[in-house]
């Protein structure tokens, strides 16, 4: 340090850095950006996040167009990639390391340093002992010496002295207190790597349909920041068949799903040989590195479309989305855009156990499809997709077209069961509901970095344990003669947290009464 | 997946309220213990004092057995049990505690059995072995330490879950959904679980030593609070119990994230739950750290604790009900 005079209140540049720099790595500003860290993460849980769903986010910007903009620009929608989200944590890890790093070295020192040296009077430590070995007992040097085998026996480290044994141990507890912190580091690198290279991705897959991994393939796809297109893994499968298990023995939960399986045909690369493998839920499909999870699934009816022309406008599956898990009433879109002369739209539902009650609506009352059924309404005009603006393909925009089918009209609604064709009025085409099958919601993701992430979080774990339960201990024994017996004298310190140090110092009395020919407390010992 | 066995479901619930009574009236004679702790503080004084007097009249030498000393301490600093003071009540209600236990046990296992799997698959059964833990944490505890003075607090505390379970989310015992069929359910919930049930009685502590440190700072402590141990006493328990309770949570999120891998593909997904365990996990490390920093310990890192357990609280509660997320396996 630079001598600084009283009169001069600058610190000056470097001053103030090193001023800074020992602000930031005391034990108080980490502890203060610790519990902020805490506060930080907090409305994350309370804001829609864009990371977990854009949309969510835009419906309550709209719902909300005062304060909406506001709490956008202080970063609430996304808050764990928000500045001052990262800055504390960085700022957080940078006192950590700043106030590890001379930890360590210091720890580095202790290490290699002998024992502390033995205080000049035991009986100020905490926890003190003395003993009066009997005439014919061993001699204060042969005692220090079965001292020191003692200490060493317990996990000390000693040092025989002139007249007495000094020890020391846990020394593993610092080791493991600098490790916990490195560990939690190191699971920051690697998240940090994981964003660089991971992807992830969804794909719906019919029942008989395929998905190769190229990402044209995917219905949505989210790249780390370093991902290139050849990384992607040359693997195809295909759902071959999709199986659901229903509860019917019990009945307070009547119909609820106990098991899905979907059943692949994978291709892991170009030329190789397929094989069958299950997805299930909590149970992926890897290929590669590459994981597959089965995170949704529904109906996906098979529907044919002619046009007014006469021609097949349509033909194929429509995914419908599940409104209601326990019944699996699915919501159903069908946009047929090639119908001609005038593009025909269709919404309504897919009722797997279709049963119509007493006012004539239908509904669905089991989630397996025992009776299924289409209830639709149908338009006609244009469906504005020409344009090129991106669609919602759940949703739709019946602005520029002309009801044609529904319960509201006098044509009325359209209900079809498997094979049935329904001739839309007008001439303008038909519908008919062919088949149907099950799709499955495929989450998709590659991750190399967790295993980093694990491995750094178990290194944490476990030095976690040891930096709590290893106990810091410093002890010391000291032998004297007088009036023709040995007099040991020992004390016990701990540092840091003193639990146990009583027990400590019972259980070496005991050693030490069984190795030695010590004479009765009663008759020696001054209280 | 083998049947439900609806008998032995109906068994579960009749126990459980059963069970639940059963701590009603420990939860009263615990309070009654501590309504009375000043008459019953004055009645040892009064025995001591006789005892003194004759000890004078006998007058007689040699090391006799010098109980009044370790006595009149009423309460011990390490939480051993003294033999000073007499606690019918509290003894009473230790007694009807373990039947409460005893009966709780049942109904969860036999819960368990009838479904064929871990009793925490929905709310319900979260919440009522939840409250199980919690008690024979307190019971373990209360077998080596004296630890009857927060009796009321776990009592009631346990009553609570076991209403909120019964009266909140009634489910009919059943077969778990796909999502939670997983080994790591076991694991990942059990040891939150334990930790909570750990972090639930450090908070009583804490609550204590705030109360005790008042008591002490205004002058001599009367009633129930001379019954307590000293706010460091507490203090230095709440910190080791705590400890404990810290790796458990910290495997805890561990456990969760594995599984999150497993079953989702992102071990840590920012989730509402996530967050809320994170946040936890984050109070309770600044709560450990603040005992080796200036100016934090005591009163201070006591606040943490108190903090720390209430985030849980709103962790299971709140969050559970009204947060959009994927851990909505609440069962209603």
């Amino acid at each position: 340090m630079s001598k600084t005079q009283p009169n001069l209140p600058t610190l000056g540049f470097r001053g103030t850095l090193r001023f800074i720099w020992t602000q930031l790595t005391s034990m108080r500003t980490a502890l203060m950006l610790l519990l902020l860290l805490a506060v930080a993460a907090v409305p994350g849980s309370l804001f829609p996040q864009r990371r977990a769903g854009a949309d969510v986010v835009e419906n309550w910007l709209q719902d909300h167009p005062k304060i909406g903009p506001v709490l956008d620009f202080l970063g609430m929608f996304d808050v764990y990639s928000s500045v001052w989200f990262s800055a504390i944590y960085l700022l957080l890890f940078i006192s950590l390391v700043g106030c590890l790093w001379p930890r360590g070295r210091q720890h580095l020192k202790t290490l290699r340093q002998p024992p502390a040296r033995t205080p000049r009077n035991l009986k100020r430590l905490p926890e003190y002992g003395q003993l009066v070995l009997e005439a014919d007992g061993p001699t204060p040097e042969q005692a220090l010496v079965d001292a020191e085998k003692i200490l060493k026996k317990s996990g000390y480290r000693t040092e025989l002295r002139e007249g007495s044994v000094g020890a020391e141990r846990g020394y593993v507890r610092e080791v493991g207190n600098i490790l916990f912190h490195f560990g939690l580091l190191g699971v920051l690198v690697f998240m940090g790597i994981g964003g660089l290279y991971k992807y992830e991705g969804q794909k719906i897959i019919v029942e008989g349909e395929g998905f190769t991994n190229n990402l044209v393939s995917y219905d949505s796809f989210t790249p780390g920041t370093a991902f290139a297109e050849d990384r992607l893994a040359p693997f195809a499968v295909q759902l071959e068949d999709f199986d659901v298990v229903f509860d019917r023995e019990s009945e307070a939960h009547y119909g609820q799903a106990l098991e899905y399986t979907a059943t692949m045909n994978v291709t892991p690369g170009p030329g190789e040989e397929p094989y069958q493998d299950n997805i299930k839920v909590n149970d992926p499909l890897t290929i590669d590195g590459v994981r597959m999870f089965l995170v949704g699934n529904g109906y996906a009816p098979n529907i044919t479309v002619t046009d007014g022309d006469g021609d097949v406008a349509y033909s194929g599956p429509v995914i419908a989305q599940v409104q209601d898990p326990n019944t699996n009433s699915s919501l159903v879109v069908l946009k047929v855009p090639d119908a001609k002369p005038e593009q025909l739209g269709f919404v309504g539902m897919f009722l797997p156990t279709s049963q119509t009650g007493e006012d004539g609506v239908a509904v669905s009352v089991d989630p397996d499809a025992y009776n299924p059924e289409l209830i639709l309404n149908s338009y006609y005009g244009d469906l504005g997709l020409d344009d090129g603006t991106p669609q919602n393909v759940y949703v739709l925009d019946t602005d520029t077209m002309t009801e044609l089918n529904s319960r509201n009209n006098d044509n009325g609604g359209i209900t079809i069961g498997v094979g049935d064709t329904y001739e839309l009025p007008d001439g303008k085409g038909s519908i008919t509901f062919d088949s149907w099958d099950r799709y499955v919601g495929l989450d998709i993701h590659y991750d190399p970095s967790k295993w980093g992430v694990g491995a750094f979080a178990t290194l944490a774990l476990i030095s976690l344990v040891i930096s709590l339960y290893v106990r810091r201990r410093r002890a010391w024994v000291k032998a004297t003669e007088r009036d023709g017996h040995t007099v040991i004298e020992y004390g016990l310190l701990a540092r840091g947290e003193t639990f146990g140090l009583r027990e400590e110092n019972i259980k070496l009395r005991q050693i030490f009464d069984n190795t030695w020919p010590v004479i009765p407390p009663s008759t020696s010992e001054e209280s | 997946m083998t049947p439900v066995n609806e008998t032995l479901a109906q068994y579960s619930e009749l126990f459980m309220l059963i069970a639940a009574l059963t701590y009603l009236v420990a939860f009263f004679f615990f309070s009654w213990d501590m309504a009375t702790a000043s008459r019953s503080i004055r009645k040892l004084e009064a025995e001591l004092e006789t005892e003194h007097a004759k000890e004078l009249v006998g007058a007689s030498g040699g090391p006799t057995v010098s109980a009044p000393a370790d006595s009149r301490q009423l309460v011990s600093e390490d939480m051993e049990y003294t033999d000073g003071i007499k606690r019918p009540a509290a003894n009473i209600g230790v007694a009807i505690f373990i039947l409460a236990v005893l009966g709780h046990g049942f109904a969860v296992v036999s819960r368990a059995v009838a479904a064929s799997r871990a009793p925490w698959g929905n709310l319900y059964e979260f919440m009522t072995s939840g409250a199980l833990v919690i008690a024979l944490v307190y019971l373990v505890f209360l077998l080596r330490k004296d630890l009857r003075f927060v009796g009321t607090f776990v009592s009631g505390l346990v009553l609570l879950m076991m209403m909120g379970a019964t009266i909140g989310f009634p489910t009919p015992v059943g077969n778990v959904q796909p999502a939670l069929q997983s080994w790591w359910l076991i694991t990942h919930v059990s040891v939150a679980v334990v930790s909570s049930g750990l972090f639930a009685l450090t908070f009583a502590m804490s609550v204590l030593q705030l109360l005790k440190q008042r008591a002490e700072k205004r002058g001599p402590v009367a009633g129930f609070m001379r019954l307590v141990p000293s706010a460091s006493a507490l203090e230095n328990w709440s910190y080791r119990l705590n400890a404990i309770g810290f790796v458990m949570w910290t495997f805890t999120l561990m456990a969760g994230a594995i599984w999150a891998e497993q079953a989702w593909g992102r071990y840590w997904n920012w989730d509402a739950k996530e967050v809320w365990t994170f946040v936890i996990w984050v109070i309770y490390a600044g709560y450990l750290h603040a005992r080796a920093t200036r100016g934090w310990t005591g009163t201070r890192s006591a606040w943490l604790n108190i903090v720390g357990f209430l985030a849980i609280v709103f962790n299971y509660t709140i969050v559970n009900m009204y947060f959009p997320s994927l851990h909505s396996y609440a069962g209603f």
